[in-house]
């Protein structure tokens, strides 16, 4: 993990209040697995770091891609930012999906909202190891949409959007039924009540599941995003632990 | 410059270190600096028993600063002696415990444990974000003076009493455990605060109140130890804020000996370490010979009438 001030090479509103930064530096050359975040500062005014998740790595040319939604002042302030500006970022940070030791042939990826971005590079990752990847992905409405292109260049997409605009109305487990068979792991990411919707209807099915919280230090220290966990320990760290848990590992509330 | 500076049960190399609560047990800062380089550590708090804390979310953040419940979440006392403490007894560095309970006999068992493998006691009277215990002992001083008297009895290394700013007037609590025998004070701990959402018109901390940490409550910290400095005669390790070296001269001239940094280790995860390259050349800056040289030093041209007391 390292402290790097990290050059914007693009910046721009790709879906509604939804941007992607492309950030160039050494600490790309770090990230080790798709699922992993870096810890954004967005200005000396802003007293916390903002988790983001890596969407994308090009290590050739030393650039991660980061989506993320405007959920409050500090990253609408981010929005703010330039390209060419230098950016004070920390990580790569947490435990991403362990793709090295996963032995998958078919996987199902279920994204929602702001949660799909980590799962584009996961299915990159996956394809490259010749694993058939079907991918839900859930969003609002339309114009909240994104990446759904990209997705479909890696295998069969499903779209459900909260008020219809877009693939199906309703919620990711309505499609359930339609990828039935079609994977024997999954991989999810999302607001807490998708994950556990998603991880009670898939029980008995390997999966892994990204999780997000409110952060303090970002590194472990100071135990503001735990989780409960059903062994001895009690307990896991989202920032360090996680972000990515294998399902049975933690309680979801 | 000289930043040597020596406090009951303290050998320190530079006046820095990192507070209690926000720097964990040190592993996760050791991969971004020598921890060696700091003054001291002070860890944690430990309780008698492991804690879950309180639920999630557990911070919230605010103008220049912080809001946090996490609710002292720990392991307990015997797996922090066994697996954390080794850790930090590698590096070349004093370390504090902060020892937490619910009840006068819990505090007593921590103390008793954990003060054989530590140069220090940080007693912690002073958190608002546990219902029982914390800041109770805290804001009454006839019970702060009966926990401090119990945990010097217990403790075989010195104990520093952590002043809570939640009390109107902190120089009787400062009295209070100075009779119960403390050898040094820290101060100040965090302020209760509160958020709420306006989109989801709740409390955004799931306790619904926090301990507002960060530059919002410096000059709060400033003021209570100007005038605990004026009146007691304890060493003080300051902090509340702190954020640039010269932040810890504005403590030192209040009276500090020495200064904890607290959350801006989550803005910056090196800062303690710039801040003890910095201080020197800050401390020569404002003319300073010496770090002794600045302790107090805003006392010296005014009367100690005692203005400020409540």
């Amino acid at each position: 993990m390292r402290r790097e001030w990290m050059t914007i090479i693009e910046h721009q509103e790709i879906a509604r209040q939804t941007y992607r930064l492309v950030l160039k530096g050494e600490m790309v050359g770090d990230v080790s697995e798709p699922g992993q975040f870096v810890h954004i500062q967005v200005s000396k005014e802003y007293y916390l770091r903002r988790p983001v998740s890596i969407s994308n790595i090009d290590m050739e040319n030393k650039t991660m891609t980061l989506l993320y939604k405007v959920m409050g002042k500090g990253t609408d302030a981010m929005t703010e930012k330039k390209v060419a500006e230098k950016v004070d970022v920390l990580g790569p940070g947490g435990q991403g999906f362990p793709i090295d030791k996963i032995n998958t042939k078919k996987a199902l990826l279920v994204g929602g909202g702001i949660g799909v971005p980590p799962l584009y590079y996961l299915a990159k990752q996956l394809e490259k190891k010749g694993v058939q990847v079907t991918s839900i992905l859930g969003f609002q409405s339309a114009e909240q949409a994104f990446l759904t292109d990209e997705f479909e260049a890696l295998g069969d997409v499903y779209v459900t959007t909260n008020d219809g605009t877009l693939g199906h109305q309703g919620l990711v487990t309505d499609l359930f039924p339609y990828v039935k068979g079609s994977f024997d792991t999954y991989f999810t990411c999302g607001p807490t009540v998708m994950l556990k919707a998603v991880t009670s209807e898939l029980t008995g099915v390997p999966g892994y599941i990204s999780m997000e919280e409110r952060m303090g230090c970002g590194i472990g220290a100071c135990f503001a995003c735990v989780v409960p966990s059903n062994d001895e320990k009690g307990y896991r760290r989202i920032c360090c632990d996680g972000p990515v848990f294998d399902a049975k590992e933690v309680v979801l509330s | 410059m000289n930043l040597h500076q020596t406090l009951p049960g303290l050998h320190l190399k530079n006046p820095i270190m990192p507070a209690s609560g926000c720097f964990g047990f040190g592993k996760e800062f050791a991969q971004f600096y020598n921890l060696s380089d700091l003054g001291a550590v002070i860890m944690k708090a430990a309780t008698g028993e492991k804690r879950f804390g309180n639920g999630t979310p557990r911070v919230a953040e605010t103008s220049s600063g912080m809001l946090n419940a996490i609710g002292l979440q720990n392991p307990g006392v015997d797996s922090i002696i066994k697996n954390e403490v080794p850790f930090l007894q590698e590096y070349d560095m004093p370390i504090m415990a902060n020892v937490a309970g619910s009840t006068v006999e819990e505090y007593v068992q921590v103390a008793e444990k954990i003060s054989h493998h530590v140069n220090a006691l940080e007693l912690n009277i002073s958190c608002p974000n546990v219902k029982e215990g914390g800041v109770q002992f805290g804001t009454d001083p006839l019970l702060a003076e009966e926990v401090t008297r119990k945990v010097v009895e217990a403790s075989v290394v010195p104990v520093y009493v952590k002043l809570s700013p939640n009390v109107t007037d902190i120089v009787s609590m400062a009295k209070a455990v100075q009779a119960g025998g403390a050898h040094g004070l820290t101060m100040i701990n965090t302020l209760t605060g509160m958020r709420i959402d306006p989109a989801t018109r709740k409390p955004i901390i799931s306790n619904h109140t926090g301990g507002l940490s960060g530059a919002a409550i410096k000059p709060i910290a400033i003021r209570m130890i100007y005038q605990v400095y004026r009146e007691i005669d304890l060493p003080i390790i300051g902090m509340g804020g702190i954020e640039t070296a010269e932040d810890v001269i504005e403590f030192l001239l209040a009276g500090a000996s020495a200064v904890a940094i607290g959350s801006a280790n989550f803005k910056n995860p090196i800062i303690c370490k710039e801040i003890i390259d910095e201080l020197p050349v800050t401390l020569k800056k404002f003319g300073f010979q010496s770090l002794k040289g600045a302790i107090g030093g805003a006392h010296h041209e005014t009367s100690r009438a005692g203005v400020f007391r409540a």
